[in-house]
């Protein structure tokens, strides 16, 4: 393997050295970052090459407001919260379900289908459900969804705020943005929506767009693609996660999320509301919806003008131009996703400045 | 005649007459010692040498039984531990239990027989103790405090201010079992898996490296938070920087398939038959070569060493595709992702 | 976002399956692949199979499976 790493290093370093100037290629999926950073693959790269990680966290993405939400349903006797461990620290306008952890009716679950169980094992309580992620996991949620609807169960809904990927790449370019040379695509979030739903980045923004998986050699391989790409100008959709991911992707999956969810504006932490970009429940699963079923508002979070996320995500500025940055906004208490994620551009400043 | 209760009611701590039916018929059998079977208010001890290491910990581990162990064994395991990397060889324990009203006589009856066996495998003696009970409620099942008394080899010269630029970093074994495999049998998040717990006692090994090998320079359990949190604790005590490699680290393949499903880094998970030890260059192969002859040092490895590094220390990763990246100390709490 | 790991299906009945993965035996459902048999290697993420994995397109890209697929598995083989 270490073989093939070395051949997309130096694939990226002459693609660098013919294009003459720096290559920015963004990532938009949090499991890449994540990835990127544990094993070490900025330190690898060539200093032409400069890798960007995007909104791609659903979970640090999500507004305060929704957290908040989340908080009040879990201070509630009648309520039992379930949760993927992911949302235990995010924090909303005061504290996070760790901080304000209340009587133990919170549970960490692996599945939706763990929180649906937990609905038939207590039928005294409502189980609300925390359904976050971007298309990867909002199947998860549609399933339960209509599980929950054919079997008749009362006691539980979901609290969405399942995130749409395209929209939100859409909205990072159509700024003034043209910083962004190439795209790493989700490659988990292409097996759902298919590799051919990335083409319109492509067509209409003219980036080349790879959709890659995890794995390091993965990532290595699919930013060596588009550094290839952008030195023979000749953008492209590019998949090589071909293991799992078809052009179509998964169409099982695609009618469970089109049967359960509508797609309407939503707020971005740090980024504002963006078009299209939130899923949530359908009319027909109104009763399945905890913010109509149980008269739930979600309100604009704290105060967080200031949050200069937007522009970091996008490597327009890097964290210490945010007047936020190491003041209002920490580890300890964040304000924009670039800080709540434990990888986030701002979180990995704040530990080991330019050291990454 | 009443007969015996099934479970632990609160008058088993009220130090009268339940107090010492449980003490004679559940402790003592189990524990099986002179000092013990005094039950003095207090236990004496003669002791080879008046430079002793000393140390207490408490055991709140659920599951209370896990594949590998449970909490009797680790309860004795751990301390027994503590001496060990401490330079010490393990002598007496206090053991200290905090039961719920309710426990069942069989659960608790199970835990002591572990303790005692754990105890004689170690050559060491639970000399003395206190039960209390507490209401339903106030207490998840059981809670064990064990503290421990070791006498220092005369060999052991261990602390921060001995570690150097070029010592090297070993380990005895996999790490991340322990961790996994509480997550594996935890409810809620439970699955099946071949995975057992690592604890153990290791005194006996710590013991033949120490009386056998000049250069240990300083060692530690890497029990929770991990191997990352040991490693950074070396790192800010002795003020060195650390360079471990990813690919000299010894991983078992399910521990690692389990940590990518939920989302962990094996750094970060707890390993309860495990030290770390920061050894000068020239004793690193003959430590490698008696851990290697000993059943808990099997796939010992040496994974890094001490480097030479600028700015506040810091302990770095060389990963499997030649990067390098830093090795964070762990929150405190690892909670299984999907992101 | 997006955490899956390949597993394959060692029980299946309906939509309820159970994946294994180096010997970690998981619960899975298989609703968003409903052409997934016993014995096929799935890619699952919060406890669904949401794709079929092609095996020797899985070798190419998982190093571990890559590892296992050529070795017989014992537990404690020491891996880097």
């Amino acid at each position: 393997m270490l073989d093939r790493i070395v051949k997309a290093q130096h694939c990226i370093e002459e693609a660098c050295h013919k294009l003459g100037r720096q290559i920015t290629i963004m990532e938009v999926c949090g499991t890449h970052t994540v990835s990127i950073f544990r094993h070490g693959i900025r330190s690898t790269l060539p200093a032409g090459l400069k890798l960007l990680s995007g909104p791609g966290c659903p979970v640090c993405v999500t507004d305060q407001g929704y957290i908040d939400v989340m908080l009040e349903l879990a201070g509630r006797d009648d309520c039992l919260v379930a949760t993927y461990g992911d949302m235990i620290r995010v924090p909303g306008s005061d504290g996070s379900l760790e901080t304000r952890a209340p009587k133990g009716n919170v549970k960490v679950v692996l599945s939706s289908e763990d929180a649906l169980d937990l609905a038939r094992a207590n039928p005294g309580v409502m189980v609300v459900f925390i359904a976050v992620g971007f298309e990867t996991t909002a199947p998860a949620s549609a399933v339960v969804v209509k599980e929950a609807a054919d079997e008749g169960i009362e006691n539980f809904c979901i609290l969405s705020g399942h995130k749409l990927i395209i929209p939100a790449m859409r909205a990072l370019l159509s700024g003034t943005n043209d910083r962004v040379d190439g795209f790493l695509c989700p490659g988990h979030v292409s097996v759902i929506i298919g590799a051919d739903a990335f083409a319109e980045i492509v067509n209409d923004f003219n980036r080349p767009c790879v959709v890659a998986g995890f794995e390091p050699l993965q990532i290595m391989e699919g930013m060596a693609e588009i550094c290839r790409q952008l030195s023979t100008g000749a953008p492209e959709l590019k998949s090589i996660y071909g293991a799992v991911v078809s052009g179509k992707g998964n169409v099982a999956a695609q009618e469970m999320i089109a049967r359960c969810f509508d797609a309407v504006d939503g707020r971005w932490r740090g980024l504002g509301s963006i078009p299209g970009s939130t899923l949530a429940v359908r009319e027909q699963y109104s009763r399945f919806d905890a913010f109509r079923r149980l008269h739930l508002e979600e309100k604009p979070g704290k105060d967080d003008s200031g949050c200069r996320c937007g522009e970091v995500l996008c490597g327009l500025i890097e964290p210490p131009q945010c007047a936020l940055f190491g003041k209002r906004c920490s580890p300890q208490s964040p304000v924009g996703p670039c800080m709540v994620s434990s990888e986030g551009t701002c979180a990995a400043w704040f530990k080991y400045g330019r050291r990454k | 005649m009443t007969t015996d209760p099934e479970r632990i009611l609160l008058a088993h701590g009220g130090g009268g007459l339940l107090t010492g039916r449980l003490i004679r018929d559940h402790i003592l059998p189990q524990l099986k010692n002179d000092a013990l079977a005094e039950l003095d208010d207090s236990a004496h001890l003669e002791l080879d040498s008046n430079r002793v290491c000393f140390t207490t910990d408490g055991y709140v581990v659920k599951p209370l039984f896990f594949r590998g162990g449970d909490i009797g064994k680790l309860a004795v395991c751990g301390t027994v531990n503590d001496l060990a990397v401490a330079g010490s060889r393990p002598v007496a324990l206090a053991l200290s239990l905090i039961v719920e009203e309710g426990l069942e006589f069989a659960t608790l009856d199970k835990i002591l027989e572990s303790v005692g066996r754990t105890a004689r495998e170690n050559d060491v003696s639970v000399v003395t103790g206190d039960t209390k009970t507490v209401e339903r409620g106030s207490a998840d099942a059981i809670f064990i405090t064990t503290t421990g008394v070791g006498v220092k080899l005369p060999g052991a010269n261990l602390g921060f201010g001995r570690i150097e630029v070029g010592d090297k970093i070993l380990i005895n074994g996999t790490i991340g079992d322990h961790g996994m495999t509480i997550i594996s049998q935890r409810e809620g998040i439970a699955f099946d898996s071949p995975l057992e717990s690592d604890c153990a006692g290791l005194a006996h090994l710590t013991c033949a490296l120490f009386e056998n090998v000049a250069g240990i320079r300083f060692m530690r359990d890497p029990t929770r938070g991990g191997l990352a949190a040991t490693l950074n604790e070396v790192a800010e005590g002795s003020g060195r920087s650390i360079r471990i490699v990813e690919t000299e680290i010894p991983v078992k393949p399910a521990v690692r398939a389990a940590a990518d499903m939920l989302g962990f880094d094996v750094l970060n998970i707890a390993n309860e038959g495990k030290f770390v030890a920061v050894v000068s260059a020239q004793a690193a192969d003959e430590c490698l070569r008696i851990c290697r002859g000993h059943p808990l040092g099997k796939e010992a490895a040496v994974i890094g060493e001490i480097v030479e590094k600028d700015g506040a220390p810091l302990v770095e990763l060389s990963t499997k595709i030649g990067g390098t990246r830093i090795v964070q100390t762990p929150y405190g709490r690892d909670l299984p992702r999907i992101c | 976002m997006c955490l899956a790991i390949p597993a394959r299906i060692i029980e299946l009945e309906g939509d309820k399956a159970v994946v294994d993965a180096m010997g970690n035996r998981w619960k899975a459902k298989t609703t968003l692949l409903p052409d997934a048999k016993l014995g096929d290697l799935v890619l699952v993420h919060a406890g669904f199979a949401i794709s079929l994995v092609d095996e020797e397109e899985a070798k190419k890209t998982w190093e571990l499976f890559a590892e296992i697929s050529n070795f017989e598995e014992t537990p404690n083989r020491v891996s880097g």
